[in-house]
């Protein structure tokens, strides 16, 4: 393991979330890229890439249902997991940590209309 | 800059806000008075005074920490978006490995992930070169550069209030009015002092002596005897609350909390068997100190920390007890930051908005001081230091959720949690029970030289 990363290490094509289990954490990347794939009838496409500073995992945070994609390591990726229990208790003494939250949360929604269109 | 009806100060767009002192509470402050001011729609400028020069190696870039960012700390600014890169981490540490003098146990971090890092606040300890390795303080300045902040490398040695702002002057005679001015200055006392002038009721908080030493180790060795642990000693050594010694890159930084460190008690710690045991035999540790200084920690917060149009934060306000000072200046810094932007800067507003969070904390330290005192006890008895090992050894097979007693200590070491909510599982009645337990179990068994 690297010393002078952070979080948790996955290898290239290392599952980090399955689509269909369920989960309650939320990720950030530390080091690294990692895919965003939705599968569906069989196929598999990729939904985003993302990479340091980014999070995915939040819906598991809010709902109490199953992933909705599976994210997979691009190459080495480090990537920190936030406890749900930790985030919400900070978040009620700061809400103002959901700023960065609800607005890439905003971003995708965007994002995913344009798609749409 | 104006006053509204209720005679409430507020920043308009175009305000000139001074942050004296580029530590992580004058960085935090600055970054999140930017971020809220371009979310809410307001111009403000921010100067950044900082007298040190982070890039230097000893004291003249350091302001002396042992260099741990807590757990906490670090998965907060992860949800911010604030990555530490990996030329700051000197280290990332997975467990913590435990030395009473009844034996030695690593407590595990509770998943499997590096969650807390150990940086050097400087650029390292003093002759340290390196071209890669970034300093913690330094990292967080430049945040505040690229979002906007000007940084002006110079020392603050007046400040006056005016009819319709503060003055700030510098060593070399620079000056500027300000709509708001920001005291984070640490425990430096010449410079708390100037702030007097403008927040005439301040009580500034009480320190106590620690003691901080950079040992020099090759990597590989601190990689073969200390690997990414850091180790806690649990001594009953006179004045010594607790121990640290933590890995970084070429160096071992030790730090030692309690009251009245000097000298003679510094050599009494590194002649303990429970800390020579930790390097390669025969290292002459007090001669591979590259750097060794006494500073003071705050451990009674300030009173009266703001006035109009002047807020103290960080260490100069309130912290947390021994543990997780960074992560208490992020808290204060942002409070007075939110405060600022959205609420106002006029007394009543700092009182309203800022002042709950440090009587918070505050709070919590009181707590926080009842745990030192239990672990003051526990430190002097032998049978109750041999039951906390037994348990915590016994623990580390078990399921993350049954580690009670390794759960506590870790979050007492790390900081990572509120003393508050350690308390309350530390008087688990099930953490109770089993403790003594092991703790009577241990007075019937027999005890080999070296372990519990
Ligand atoms: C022995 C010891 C070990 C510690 N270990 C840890 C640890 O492992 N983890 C942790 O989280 N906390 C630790 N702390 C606590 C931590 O160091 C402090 O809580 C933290 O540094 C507070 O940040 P600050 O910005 O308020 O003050 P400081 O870090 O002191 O920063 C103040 C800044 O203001 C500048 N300044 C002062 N006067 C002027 C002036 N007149 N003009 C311009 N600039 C000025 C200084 O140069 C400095 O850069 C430790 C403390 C001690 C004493």
């Amino acid at each position: 393991m690297k010393k002078n990363t952070l979080g948790q290490q996955y290898n290239d094509g290392e599952i980090i979330i399955r689509q269909g289990e369920e989960g309650h954490c939320l990720f950030v990347i530390q080091e690294g890229r990692v895919g965003v794939f939705h599968q569906k009838d069989d196929k598999e496409i990729k939904v985003a890439e993302l990479g340091q500073a980014d999070f995915f995992g939040e819906m598991g945070l809010f709902e109490k249902d199953v992933r909705s994609c599976t994210v997979r390591s691009i190459g080495e990726a480090k990537v920190m997991t936030i406890d749900k229990k930790n985030f919400y208790k900070t978040i009620q003494q700061d809400p103002s940590l959901a700023y960065r939250l609800l607005e890439k949360m905003s971003k995708r929604l965007r994002d995913t209309n344009k798609l749409l269109k | 800059m104006k006053g509204n009806d209720l005679n409430n100060l507020v920043l308009e767009d175009g305000a000139n806000i001074a942050v004296v002192g580029g530590g992580p509470s004058g960085s935090f402050f600055t970054y999140f008075a930017l971020d809220f001011a371009d979310r809410y729609g307001l111009d403000v400028n921010i100067d950044i005074f900082e007298a040190k020069d982070f890039t230097c190696s000893g004291p003249a870039g350091c302001n002396h920490c042992g260099g741990i960012i807590s757990e906490s700390l670090i998965q907060t600014l992860s949800t911010e978006g604030i990555i530490l890169p990996s030329n700051v981490i000197r280290r990332g540490i997975e467990s913590y490995t435990m030395h009473v003098e009844q034996g030695t146990t690593v407590i595990k971090t509770p998943l499997k992930e590096q969650r807390i890092a150990s940086v050097f606040r400087g650029f390292g300890p003093r002759g340290s070169v390196s071209e890669i390795y970034d300093s913690f303080d330094n990292f967080l300045l430049n945040l505040c550069i690229e979002k906007g902040a000007n940084k002006i490398s110079d020392r603050v040695n007046e400040v006056s209030r005016q009819p319709d702002g503060i003055l700030v002057k510098t060593k070399s005679s620079f000056e500027k009015k300000y709509d708001l001015v920001v005291s984070a200055v640490g425990l430096n006392k010449q410079t708390y002092d100037l702030f007097r002038n403008v927040c005439s009721s301040f009580v500034p908080p009480r320190t106590t002596k620690t003691f901080i030493g950079e040992i020099y180790l090759d990597g590989a060795r601190i990689d073969k005897y200390f690997g990414n642990s850091m180790h806690v000693f649990l001594l009953n050594l006179p004045h010594i609350k607790f121990g640290a010694l933590i890995p970084k890159g070429q160096y071992v930084t030790l730090v030692l909390l309690g009251s009245d460190i000097n000298k003679k008690v510094v050599s009494g710690f590194l002649a303990s068997r429970q800390v020579r045991d930790c390097f390669p035999q025969g290292t002459d540790i007090e001669n591979q100190m590259a750097c060794q200084c006494y500073p003071s920690i705050n451990v009674q917060g300030a009173k009266s920390t703001f006035d109009d149009r002047v807020i103290i934060i960080g260490d100069t306000s309130s912290s947390k007890l021994y543990k997780n000072g960074i992560g208490a200046a992020y808290i204060t810094a942002k409070a007075a930051a939110k405060t600022a932007i959205f609420n106002g800067i006029s007394g009543r507003e700092f009182k309203k908005y800022y002042q709950p969070v440090c009587n918070k904390l505050d709070m919590d330290n009181g707590v926080g001081k009842f745990i030192f005192l239990a672990t003051g006890i526990i430190q002097k008895s032998v049978a109750l230091k041999r039951g906390m090992l037994s348990m915590v050894i016994s623990e580390q097979k078990k399921a993350a959720h049954q580690r009670r007693m390794s759960s506590v200590l870790w979050d007492t070491f790390t900081g990572s949690a509120s003393y508050k909510d350690i308390f309350a599982r530390f008087i688990h009645p099930k953490l109770i029970l089993n403790f003594l337990r092991h703790t009577v179990e241990k007075l019937f068994t027999n005890k080999p030289k070296n372990t519990i």
